[in-house]
Order: C-alpha cells, then sequence, then structure tokens
C-alpha cells in the first residue's frame, strides 16, 4: 500500500508509465512493435525496441550532465554544441589520422574530442562562478560559439570518416544491447558512484538547496560549479560521440541541434526541480528513455521528426506550470503552507525580524 | 481637544501557518502627530505595516480610514486612499533620475506622451515642499546619499497629497547628521498636518521625534501612550513583557566566575569594525568563558558576532585566534580557526531544507574534508548518533528531510552540526527564538555544559533574562555600537542592563554601567569601551 | 539628542555636498559609455572596410545592407524592451518561422492578403501572451518559459509544413520589398529602400516614443531597476510585463512579415534558427543591461549595425572562413557581457 503510494510520488514512475502508453500506441497501431529478432544478415539482436535505447544513449549523457547543472540553479544551454564539438573531433581526427582503421586511432578522437569539450566546460564554468555571470547567458554564447567551433574543425564540412571500431559504438552490441548504450549506463553508474561516494552530489545539492547557509557551513561553490559545468561540456561531448558514430558523419549544423531541450526536459521529468536542489540520477536516465520514446513514436506515426519539439514544448510547459507556486496552492493547498517557509524568494509571509540585519 | 484620528485599526488579526501574527490590535494615528510603533522581534509591527499598506489582508478586523471602512487590495488601493509608505531598504529605482522616481505612474502628459519639462518641474514643486529645493530632479538617483534617496521616497509621498505617511525603519542605515536632516523633514511634514506612523529601533530617535507611542508584543496591543508621560526603563520593560520588579526578580543566582583574564584568549579583536554594521570596538573571549551580547533589537548583536566569524568581512580592526594572528575573511577561515557560527535566520541561512538531518549535521564537517574525501560512514553515524542521542532529537529519523521537523529540533541539528566542527568558539545568534519551551531549556542546559567543558561561547538573545542567567560576562549594545560591559554575579539583573540601553547618552551609559559594576564587586574590563 | 529644531542648514549642507562632490551630467552619461563604444566600435569596423575593400561608404552597400538587416532591426526592437524589463525572449526566431509560415499558407488558402499579413502578427502576439502569463502569473524564469515557447513555435511550423511554401504571386506582401530608388546614383550605385525597411524605422521611432514618452515604458525601465520597488510604487508591474512579452511577440510576427516579402514570399520551418541570439547580442552591444533597467532602443539599433558590418566585412574580406561568424559574434557579445559587468561592478563599489 505504501509502497504504492511512494511510488504515485516519485517522479519517473510517471515517466516508466509514460513509456508505456507510448509503446502501447505504438503496438496499436502495428501489433508487431515490440518484437525482438536476429537480423540474419548481421546476427544481431533488432528491433523497434533496440532503437530507442540506441538513441537514448546521448541523450542520456546531455541529460546526466544538465542534471548536476540544474541542481546548482543553473543551466547549461550548450550541450547540443557540444555534442557537435564531439563529433566534430571524432569525425576530423579519424578522416586526418595515419592509421585511421585502429584502435588507437578510435581512442585518440574519442580523447581528443573529450579534451576539448573539458576546455570549453571549465570556460562556461569560470565565467558563471568567478566572473558571475548568468548561467543562462554564458551557455547560450556558448552553444553559439561551439557550433561555430565544430564548423571551423570540420571546416564547414559535413566530415564522414571509417573507422570500424568506432562505429561498432552505435551500430555494435554488448550482450544483445546497443554498446552505445551500454556505455551509457556504465557511465552513469561511474558518475553516480563519484557523486555519491564523494561528498559531490552532497555538495552540490546543498549549494542548490541554499546558497547562503552552505557558505556558512564552509563550503567553497566556485570549484563545486566549475566542475558542474565540466562534467555537463565532457558528457555532452560523449553523446556526440554516440550520435556520430551512427552514421560516421558529423552534420555541424545538425549533430545535437536543438537538443538542450531534451536535456532539460528529461531532467525535469526525473524529478529535479529548476529551482535547483535534490537532483535524480536515475530519474533523469529514466526522463531520456522517455524522450527517446517520444521521438521514436512521433516518427512512427508519421509525424514529421522537425514537428517533435513542439510535443515536448508543452510537455516542459505542463510540468514547469505544475511546478510553480500559483498552481501548487490550488491543488495541494496544503503542501503549499508547509513549503512556503524553506520555499522560493516569491515566499511573502514573513514575520517580524526577518530584517533586522541590514548588511550589504 | 485631541483630533479626529485619520487611521483607525480596530481588532486587526492576521495568521500565518503556525503563528498568530496579529491578534486583535487596536491602533489609530491623528493627523499632525508623529505617532512610533514600538515592539521587539515578532511584536507584529511590520505585520500591521503590511496590512496598512495593503500587501497583507486582515483575517478578522478592520481598517478605518477618514471614517470610511477600507480593503486594501494591493500597495496601489492603499495609496489611492492616502497612505504612503517609506521603506527601510530605499524602494525607489537607482537606474531612473530623482524627478522620475518621484513622479513614476504620476507623469504630466501631454500631447507627445510625457512633457518632461513639466514632470520635472512638478518634481522640484514636490521637493521643494520638503526643503529639497537645491535637488537637481534630473540627476540620476544613485548619484545621492542613501538618506537624500530616503527624502525623495518621502517627497514621491507628497505628489498624491497623502495624508498619512508611513516611515519603516527609514533612519537603520543613516548616520546622527543624516537622520538629524530626516527629522527636519518629517517635522515640517507633521506640521503641515500629515499623520506620521514611525518605526525605529532606536530609542534615543522615537524619543527625540514622536508624539505618542503604541507598544505591541508578541502580535497583541500592549497599550498607546503620549512620549512625554513616558520614560525609557518603562517603555523597555512593556516592549520585553516585565516589569521592573519581575526583572529584579530575574537577578541571576550565577556566581561570579574567578577567572585569570591575563591568559591569552581564545579570541581577541582590536578595533573590529564595518562601516554600517558595526562600529569599531576591542573584544576578548577567553576559553570556557560564556559571554551574552545584551540589547534591543538593532543593536548590532548579529553584526558583531558576524564579524567575529568572518562571515561579514570587516573593514577595520585586527582579530588574534589564542594569541596569532589572522585573518577572518570568509566563514571558512572562521571555521578553520576553530570559530563557529549559528544564525538567527535558521529557515534562511542555516537549515539545508531538503536534505536530510544527517547531511545538515555533517555539512560543516564534510565542508571541511573538502569534497573529495568523505566522511567514512562509520564516522557519520558515530557523529550523527552523538548528536541526536544528546540533543533528542525528534524524530529520531535520520533520513528525514530537516525541514519537516520542529523549529527547535531544527535548531539542535544546527547545533550538532557546529559542534561536530569541535570548535573552541561557538557564537549563537538567537538559539532560541521560536522553539517550544522543553527545547530552549535543553538548548540553554548545552550551553552550560559546553562552557565547563573548555568551549567559549557567545550567546546573544532578545530575551534578556536567558542572557543573563547563562553569561559569565555581558556585553552590552546599543545602535550598532559597544556601550558597556558586565561581569555577571549574584547582584546583576536584567533591569540593570534596561537600564544601561535605556541611559541618555554614551556617558551616562558607561557611568551606569561602572556602577553597575561597583555594586556586584566586579570591575569590567575597561578595555574595549568604545567612544 | 535634543528635541530643538535642527537648523535648516544641515539639510541644505547635506543636498550641496552630494550635488557638489559628483556631476549628475558624468554620472549620466555613464550608461551611455557602452553605447558609445560600440558606436565607436562600428565606426571603426566601417572605415577599415572602406580602406580595406573599397565600396562601404557607398548607397548601394549600405542601403542593401539595411534592407537586408530590417527584420533584425524590429527584432531587436522588441528585444529591448523585454531585456530592459529584466526578463528574455528566446522564442523571437521560431516565432519567425511559425509567423511566416501560417501567414503564407493562409495566403495560399485564398485569405485576404493584407489580413493574412494581420494573422501574421496576430500569431506572433498569442505566443508573446502565453509567455507573458506564463513568467509574470506562474512565476517561470522567462528563459525557460521563452525557451519553451521557442520549441513550441518551431515545432508548430514545422507541423505546417516541413518545405518551404510560397505565396501567390499577386500577394500583396510581395508590395513590402518594392525597391523604392531614393537617390538614382551612377551605376548601380543607388539609394533604395523598400517600405520594410520604411517600417522597421517606424518601429524603432515608435518604441523609442512607447519607452520614454509614456507611462507604461517608465514602468518597464522601473521593472527592470528594481521589481520590488516597481510593486510598491504601486506600478501595474503585472499588466505592463505581459504587454512587454505581448510586444516581443508582435514584432517578431511583423520581422516575420518583413521577412518573407524580402526573400519573395516564400516561408520555411527552419527560417530565422539563432536569430534570438542576433537580436540579444545587437541589444547588449547596444549597451542594455542584461539584469534589466538600463538601455536604450537606438543602442540597439547601433548594435544591430555592428552585427550587420561584422557580417560586410567577412563577406567582403573572403579569406576569413564565414564559419568564423558565429565564433565572432559570440567573442564579442561576450565581450560585451564582460565590459557590462566591470562597468556595474565599478559603480557599485
Amino acid at each position: 500500500m505504501s509502497l504504492v503510494k511512494t511510488a504515485l510520488r516519485t517522479p519517473w514512475f510517471w515517466a516508466i508509465v509514460g513509456i508505456g502508453v507510448l509503446l502501447a500506441i505504438n503496438t496499436l497501431k502495428d501489433p508487431s512493435y515490440l518484437q525482438i529478432g536476429i537480423n540474419p544478415t548481421t546476427g544481431l539482436v533488432a528491433g523497434n525496441l533496440l532503437d530507442i535505447v540506441r538513441v537514448s544513449a546521448p541523450i542520456i549523457m546531455i541529460a546526466l550532465g544538465m542534471t548536476f547543472v540544474i541542481a546548482t540553479e543553473g543551466i547549461d544551454l550548450s550541450v547540443g554544441s557540444m555534442m557537435a564539438v564531439g563529433g566534430a573531433v571524432a569525425m576530423q581526427t579519424l578522416a586526418t589520422i595515419d592509421d585511421p582503421t585502429s584502435v588507437g586511432a578510435m581512442l585518440a578522437a574519442i580523447g581528443l574530442a573529450i579534451l576539448l569539450a573539458v576546455v570549453l566546460g571549465a570556460i562556461n564554468g569560470l565565467l558563471v562562478a568567478v566572473v558571475g555571470l548568468q548561467p543562462f547567458i554564458t551557455t547560450l554564447v556558448m552553444m553559439l560559439a561551439a557550433r561555430g567551433i565544430a564548423r571551423v574543425i570540420t571546416g564547414g564540412q559535413n566530415t564522414n570518416a571509417t573507422n570500424e571500431p568506432f562505429q561498432q559504438l552505435a551500430n555494435g552490441q554488448l550482450l544483445g544491447l546497443p554498446t552505445s548504450f551500454v556505455i551509457a549506463i556504465v557511465v552513469v553508474v561511474l558518475v553516480a558512484l563519484l557523486m555519491r561516494r564523494t561528498a559531490l552530489g552532497l555538495t552540490i545539492e546543498s549549494i542548490g538547496i541554499n546558497p547562503k547557509a552552505s557558505r556558512l557551513a564552509g563550503i567553497r561553490p566556485r570549484p563545486i560549479l566549475i566542475a558542474v559545468y565540466v562534467l555537463a561540456a565532457a558528457l555532452a561531448s560523449i553523446g556526440g560521440l554516440f550520435s556520430v558514430s551512427e552514421v560516421m558523419t558529423v552534420s555541424v549544423s545538425g549533430t545535437g541541434n536543438l537538443m538542450e531541450l531534451d536535456a532539460i526536459l528529461a531532467v525535469v521529468i526525473g524529478g529535479t526541480s529548476l529551482a535547483g536542489g535534490k537532483f535524480s540520477i536515475l530519474g533523469s536516465t529514466i526522463g531520456a528513455l522517455l524522450i527517446a520514446t517520444l521521438n521514436k513514436t512521433v516518427l512512427f506515426l508519421g509525424v514529421a521528426a522537425a514537428a517533435t519539439p513542439a510535443f515536448k514544448a508543452i510537455v516542459i510547459i505542463a510540468l514547469v506550470l505544475l511546478q510553480s507556486e500559483r498552481v501548487r496552492s490550488y491543488v495541494l493547498p496544503r503542501a503549499r503552507k508547509n513549503a512556503t517557509p524553506s520555499g522560493p524568494a516569491r515566499a511573502t509571509a514573513e514575520v517580524d525580524g526577518a530584517g533586522e540585519r541590514s548588511v550589504a | 481637544m485631541e483630533p479626529l484620528a485619520i487611521v483607525e485599526v480596530h481588532g486587526a488579526s492576521i495568521t500565518f501557518p503556525g503563528v498568530k501574527a496579529l491578534d486583535d490590535v487596536d491602533f489609530r494615528l491623528l493627523p499632525g502627530e508623529v505617532h512610533t510603533l514600538m515592539g521587539e522581534n515578532g511584536a507584529g509591527k511590520s505585520t500591521l505595516i503590511k496590512a496598512l499598506t495593503g500587501v497583507y489582508q486582515l483575517d478578522s478586523g478592520e481598517i478605518v480610514v477618514n471614517g470610511h471602512a477600507r480593503r486594501f487590495s494591493g500597495t496601489a488601493s492603499a495609496q489611492a486612499a492616502g497612505i504612503s509608505t517609506v521603506y527601510q531598504e530605499v524602494n525607489l529605482c537607482t537606474n531612473l533620475s530623482i524627478g522620475e522616481n518621484i513622479m513614476l505612474g504620476h507623469e504630466v502628459r501631454g500631447f507627445w506622451g510625457i512633457d518632461w519639462t513639466k514632470t520635472h518641474r512638478r518634481a522640484a514643486e514636490v521637493l521643494a515642499g520638503v526643503g529639497l529645493a537645491d535637488l537637481d530632479p534630473r540627476a540620476p538617483l544613485s548619484t545621492i546619499s542613501i538618506a537624500l534617496q530616503q527624502l525623495v521616497a518621502i517627497s514621491r509621498a507628497m505628489v498624491t497629497d497623502s495624508k498619512v505617511l508611513i516611515l519603516d525603519e527609514p533612519t537603520s542605515s543613516l548616520d546622527a547628521k543624516e537622520v538629524e536632516v530626516l527629522f527636519t523633514v518629517i517635522r515640517r511634514l507633521r506640521d503641515q498636518g500629515v499623520a506620521i506612523l514611525f518605526v525605529s529601533h532606536f530609542l534615543d530617535q522615537v524619543f527625540a521625534i514622536s508624539d505618542r507611542i503604541t507598544v505591541l508584543r508578541n502580535g497583541k496591543f500592549i497599550g498607546e501612550y503620549l512620549t512625554r508621560d513616558l520614560d525609557r526603563g518603562q517603555l523597555i520593560s512593556k516592549m520585553i513583557g516585565k516589569d521592573f520588579e519581575a526583572l529584579r526578580a530575574l537577578g541571576s543566582n550565577r556566581q561570579s566566575t574567578a577567572r585569570d583574564r591575563s591568559a591569552t584568549p581564545v579570541f581577541s579583536a582590536e578595533g573590529l569594525g564595518r562601516k554600517g554594521a558595526f562600529e569599531p570596538t576591542d573584544l576578548d573571549i577567553h576559553a570556557g568563558e560564556v559571554v551574552g551580547f545584551a540589547g534591543l533589537l538593532g543593536a548590532g548583536r548579529s553584526e558583531l558576532a558576524r564579524l567575529i566569524a568572518g562571515v561579514d568581512k570587516a573593514d577595520s580592526g585586527r582579530t588574534r585566534v589564542k594569541g596569532e594572528e589572522v585573518a577572518l575573511t570568509s566563514p571558512v577561515a572562521g571555521l578553520a580557526h576553530g570559530i563557529a557560527y549559528s544564525t538567527e535566520s535558521r529557515r534562511e541561512d542555516g537549515i539545508v531544507g531538503d536534505l536530510s538531518v544527517r547531511d545538515n549535521i555533517m555539512l560543516a564537517v564534510q565542508a571541511r574534508r573538502g569534497w573529495l574525501r568523505r566522511v567514512p560512514a562509520r564516522e557519520v553515524d558515530r557523529l550523527v548518533t552523538t548528536y541526536m542521542t544528546r540533543f533528542d532529537v525528534r524524530p529520531n529519523d535520520p533520513d528525514r528531510p530537516i525541514r519537516l521537523l520542529s523549529g527547535g529540533n531544527q535548531q539542535k541539528v544546527l547545533l550538532g552540526r557546529w559542534l561536530a566542527t569541535q570548535p573552541d568558539l561557538l557564537l549563537l545568534d538567537e538559539p532560541t527564538r521560536g522553539i517550544d519551551v522543553g527545547a530552549k531549556a535543553e538548548i540553554q542546559e548545552t550551553v552550560a555544559e559546553l562552557a565547563e567543558g573548555g568551549m567559549s561561547v557567545v550567546f546573544i538573545s532578545s530575551e534578556l533574562d536567558e542572557v543573563v542567567r547563562l553569561s559569565e560576562r555581558i556585553v552590552i549594545l546599543k545602535d550598532h555600537r559597544r556601550i558597556g560591559e558586565v561581569i555577571n554575579g549574584p547582584g546583576v539583573n536584567a533591569e540593570q542592563i534596561v537600564s544601561v540601553i535605556a541611559a541618555e547618552s554614551d556617558v551616562a551609559a558607561e557611568a551606569k554601567a561602572e556602577a553597575l559594576a561597583a555594586d556586584t564587586g566586579t570591575t569590567p574590563s575597561d578595555e574595549g569601551v568604545n567612544e | 539628542m535634543s528635541d530643538s529644531r535642527t537648523p535648516p542648514t544641515a539639510l541644505a549642507e547635506e543636498v550641496s555636498s552630494a550635488t557638489r562632490t559628483r556631476s549628475p551630467l558624468w554620472e549620466r552619461s555613464q550608461t551611455f559609455l557602452p553605447t558609445a563604444a560600440a558606436l565607436v566600435l562600428l565606426i571603426t569596423m566601417l572605415v577599415y572596410a572602406e580602406l580595406a575593400y573599397g565600396r562601404v561608404f557607398h548607397a548601394g552597400t549600405i542601403s542593401s545592407l539595411l534592407v537586408s538587416f530590417a527584420p533584425t532591426i524590429i527584432l531587436a526592437v522588441g528585444m529591448t524592451v523585454v531585456i530592459l524589463s529584466g526578463g528574455i525572449d528566446l522564442s523571437v526566431g521560431a516565432v519567425v518561422a511559425v509567423s511566416s509560415v501560417t501567414g503564407v499558407i493562409a495566403m495560399g488558402s485564398g485569405l485576404d492578403g493584407w489580413l493574412a499579413i494581420v494573422l501574421m502578427i496576430a500569431v506572433g502576439a498569442a505566443f508573446g501572451v502565453v509567455s507573458g502569463v506564463m513568467v509574470q502569473y506562474f512565476g517561470v524564469q522567462p528563459f525557460i518559459a521563452t525557451l519553451a515557447m521557442m520549441f513550441l513555435a518551431r515545432g508548430l511550423a514545422s507541423i505546417l509544413s516541413t518545405t518551404p511554401v510560397v505565396a501567390p504571386e499577386d500577394s500583396p506582401i510581395l508590395l513590402l520589398a518594392t525597391d523604392w530608388k531614393l537617390v538614382d546614383g551612377p551605376k548601380v550605385n543607388d539609394f533604395t529602400i523598400t517600405p520594410g525597411l520604411l517600417i522597421a524605422v517606424l518601429v524603432v521611432i515608435g518604441a523609442v516614443f512607447f519607452l520614454h514618452r509614456t507611462r507604461t515604458g517608465r514602468s518597464v525601465y522601473a521593472i527592470g531597476g528594481s521589481e520590488p520597488s516597481a510593486q510598491l510604487m504601486g506600478l501595474p508591474v503585472a499588466r505592463t510585463r505581459v504587454t512587454l512579452y505581448v510586444i516581443s511577440g508582435a514584432l517578431a510576427g511583423l520581422a516575420g512579415v518583413i521577412y518573407t516579402a524580402e526573400v519573395g514570399g516564400k516561408a520555411q520551418n527552419i527560417t530565422g534558427i539563432g536569430w534570438e541570439l542576433d537580436a540579444i547580442a545587437a541589444v547588449v552591444i547596444g549597451g542594455s543591461l542584461l539584469t534589466g533597467g538600463v538601455g536604450y532602443v537606438l543602442g540597439s539599433v547601433v548594435g544591430v549595425f555592428v552585427l550587420a558590418a561584422l557580417r560586410l566585412i567577412i563577406t567582403k574580406d573572403g579569406s576569413i572562413n564565414p564559419e568564423y561568424l558565429t565564433i565572432i559574434t559570440g567573442a564579442v557579445l561576450l565581450m560585451f557581457v564582460l565590459l557590462q559587468k566591470v562597468l556595474t561592478s565599478r559603480k557599485r563599489s
């Protein structure tokens, strides 16, 4: 009984319900939608579900990075462009390296892609944490600049390359699942360990929930903020690698285009509030799976892929409105009263004395 | 013959979740007088003002303006009824000109939209009306001092010919000369027949400017008095709710502790101060000593504590910890030198609401180790169990988000957080405010125990008797200055502290503090009584 | 402290010391400083381009540049109004797409050409209403609300059509791109404007009037300066803020009209990608503070010209990889954001 209640209150429970509903719709249209078989020519497991988890891999990566940025009450609008940077570096490396088909070439491509993203992420982090610019404007500029950098790297071309091991990222399989998805899950687990085995996760949440109290407790926010933006950029770059390995071509204007909303959406669906604070890595991962399912469903139902943003926008508007004080006060009048004191600054119920101190 | 009241409040009540902020309060404001609203923290002053300005709605009771019962739906409707307000933090737009700030929403319009020449001319007229004829209405607001901005805000109220002017702590960031300037303007308006509601924590100012005083306490109406019929001591005892006899009875039974004050203090400051927060002062705190900061609301108790802990950066003075000169420029530095500060605003900058009790206890210890080295689980369990049992935190569930705990339990968890860092000096700013009696007693006991164990504690509370009961030494603050110091002993009681605060001048205050010290047979350390 | 009256000199002293220490004129000119910097940058760029490539101070070049940047000017005006209030509108580029696709499809399906133009502006305004309500009444951060509208608009445009749609040849919208030769110069050196450019100029004039001569316009500055103050001053904050987003949306719709006319009645769902950034860059370069309260429409127009000059140089030069354009725009934007940061922090201290 209480298990059911807990489940109903868990945000990602509803994401799983959403995935179920979407799959059900598809099954209604084509009863064989969920079938999984072995492709006789490649010998690999094939099916719509595998397609879904394969396209989910890049989304999981950017959603994961976005989770921590949002938890600090920030935002990273540059993750889509960072995917393009990652893809461009990898493709250009493979296209120009001496021995393009080797595993070494693949590792070099991956290493360089992540390295450049780390540098760009550090710039984001420095501008936000040290210079004190608003996160959205900083990352908006980076969104613009990073896509330009991707263009410069490939000379404006949609560079393609051949490298068997690299191609296997998205097209190969491990344990019957797409390699990229397996890697994504491994990365999620590693990052989760990093967050919870060290105090990084606790510190991020603390800064996101109450920066003033965190400062008084002796937490230095700057290194944490920088780390968060670096991590987001690096993960986005890995997402870009997954994305380009599918077709072995980077599209400088297409790779990762408009995917920042996917990341934000996955995070919000997963239960992390845009106001910062507690984050849920599992929630964001399931949120990313829901978005991958939505992408595939829209395509399957014959709607133009370019139209999917409209559906996502409607979902995010609904979610954001549900998180707002005003809607909460209508839907849950009691919950609001309890939440008001520790809630956001808009809360007005203050009693005398809150303003005794006037230190500027 | 009293003129007819311009504003009357009858039986006003406002309830917030868990707090009755105003409880059946009556209030009236007569034209051509300055009327001060007095009360300690949580007395209901701001709530009443917000009700008068339309920010809050009354749950019951009524507001009558010029004989008509009114319901204000917002600041605009209060202004339409002729009630204007000037707040502590000047509520103007520094990005606009002086004239515009005065005229916003009332600009003079012509065929080509706003006629700036006429608008500025009108602004200049209004400025002249409060005696600021020389101020150029076209200059940006950001070019003038806070004091003048305050006057500009008052001028704005005059544009609409307000008959009622509410001044909510207008003097808190002004120096003495600026206060005089403000008072000149207030008197001028009073003589023009404007009814002025004045709120200030500064007793001297209240007595200098007001004709009438209404005292609130715990949301209740205590009484309305003519200023000339009331002396400072009476006023304070009405505010804190105990008459002089009761205060005297609350004398501490504390034995004065024989302490060697020549030993190297745990903490010592020379000329520690920060502009606008606290005037430079000297202070020594010895190991195992409980030092109470006594003073009325706004006396600078928190400000001084924050400077000591490095929470706010001092702009003058030197600090030593155990004899070694250190720069306390941030909370990190403070904690590193064994100084922990527990804030007075528990919700705003104490608890991290959504985190569990366990995480809240561990936060400062973890922050000191750095995020890479997580405190081992066994150590966490040990610390959390230690402090949760020691303070009997309820419910006894370390995984519960702290925001779901009662105020008293939150305070105990925070106490645990600071004690877990094993500080040498613990500054407790209003640790007992707004918590239940049981928790209060436990916290007081803890303070005594800690001091016995050798820790130095600075104890700040609005409740004087609490300070007197707990402290070994009491530092008396007033108007962001330190005005005296008393070593506690059997004869010391709250009334005497009040009389020091109520003294009309610093010289008198010092004399009283010294007399008090002589009575109890101890001498205050003469270092540091700052002029 | 005694109850006796303070000599009137205290007040006078205070006032005179306030007016003596800092000259208001200098203080006032500080808010022009970034705009002036942008103007200097613009002139430098133009002079450099003239010296390096020639044919820049040339009626033909200037007028064609102006005409092609007319939609950007309109977007920048809308963005200025929103940014002055301390908000942002990321949806304008996508709104251009959805309104132009909607309008052109309506024209094709037989709706009266003029009504279709009104429809295009109304579509933009409708998006503005939704953003404004979300921001004002539901407390959604402006960039989240308008980011959602950006995706909604882009998605709706794609649902309407993923291929370019073209207006019928007799559509009145095409009249907006008529060439009016003002100065008939030798060879192709004519100063030519279009009704579209004229509309952009009128929009700029209208915005200047709105911001400097109406109470609502002044409320915009007040909200941007300090929203709590504006609220306590009794200004109509809620109404003003929703109005701003409607203005921005409607202007995005209008920009869609002008752009569609300019490209011969062709509309596409991918029109306007990244235009919000151009608009924001123009506003910031022109001296408006992203935190609101400070800035001028005319400054934003200068900002648009800076972007135009940048593009001119890159096209004229030919050796600069056009791929660098976005990076350079980003770098210039960042530079001005940092300049703002330095100026405001110095002012505070």
